[in-house]
């Protein structure tokens, strides 16, 4: 796995801890220990979007600032798997 | 994957309920023209069509069409809150409080309930930008219409916004209409389709 495949990887799997968390969290919103887990993968989460957006391709659109050209359209689609 | 903000895409704050309105409106969240039809034209299409900058057009117009969706919702949900029993009995409001009493339900103003046939992914770009535009245009109109239907400013500014975003999004499809044809055969945009008879090996 490249790097960028590792960190995006890494994004998908935070971002499930955090969309579990985010759930349990609707129905359970005095749990400090969850919340804890949540600003904590949260944070991490923010700083891995960031940092993948600006070594590869923006993962959302306030990420995409752009100089040259415009880079949320150069992304890869995300549904044609392997074949970019 | 998406993510979700908890804000309206422009304001509604509807004071006065008013059934016979929201009627109409409704039209808009499941009509043959209406904000979840256009969101699956657009969302389901995208995967058809080779060309990054087209994908990326349906995939960011398909959300903001999410996001109408929402407004339209918004709209009928203030228009239809705390009526009277006589306010929907006079309105003609008894039928869809039958079925649905005041819950959010895709039709049209004639109460057809929404239906996947009222848009189509033909599997080929230029086919299917081509609904787009139409499809568009004719959410324009139902909105021209309703806006002949109503006065009350705080309904009429959500739907104007509405109507100007049919317009802009017209403008970028046509555009995508363009960047594809550019790509293909000028002499024959017709010679092949480029999501099928074009399939390239994942590993080209």
């Amino acid at each position: 796995m490249s790097n960028k495949e590792q960190l995006l990887n890494d994004i998908g799997i935070v971002s499930f801890v955090l969309v579990e968390l985010g759930l349990y969290l609707d129905t359970h919103p005095t749990d400090r220990n969850a919340m804890e887990y949540f600003n904590h993968y949260n944070r991490i989460k923010h700083q891995m979007v960031k940092e993948f957006s600006m070594k590869y391709y923006p993962l959302t659109m306030d990420m995409a600032e752009s100089n040259k050209e415009w880079r949320w359209g150069a992304a890869p689609l995300p549904w044609e798997g392997a074949c970019e | 994957m998406w993510n979700y903000e908890k804000r309206l895409q422009f304001p509604v704050n509807i004071k006065e309920p008013n059934a016979l309105l929201a009627q109409t409106i409704i039209s808009q969240y499941g009509g043959p023209d209406g904000e979840m039809g256009a969101s699956m034209r657009y969302l389901s299409q995208r995967y058809a069509t080779p060309y990054k900058e087209v994908a990326g057009l349906l995939t960011d117009i398909g959300t903001e069409e999410l996001a109408h969706l929402e407004m339209v919702a918004a709209i009928v949900h203030q228009l239809t809150r705390n009526l009277s029993m006589e306010e929907i009995e006079k309105s003609g409001f008894a039928p869809y409080y039958t079925d649905h009493t005041i819950g959010i339900w895709p039709q049209a103003a004639g109460g057809v309930p929404f239906n996947a046939c009222q848009f189509q992914s033909k599997g080929d770009i230029i086919t299917d930008l081509h609904e787009d535009l139409a499809a568009e245009q004719k959410a324009r109109s139902t909105y021209d219409n309703i806006l002949r239907l109503i006065k009350e400013p705080d309904v009429c500014e959500p739907i104007k916004f509405l109507r100007e975003r049919e317009i802009v999004h017209f403008q970028r499809f046509g555009e995508a209409l363009r960047l594809t044809q550019e790509k293909l055969d000028s002499k024959n945009f017709y010679a092949f389709n480029p999501g099928f008879d074009m399939c390239k090996d994942c590993n080209d």
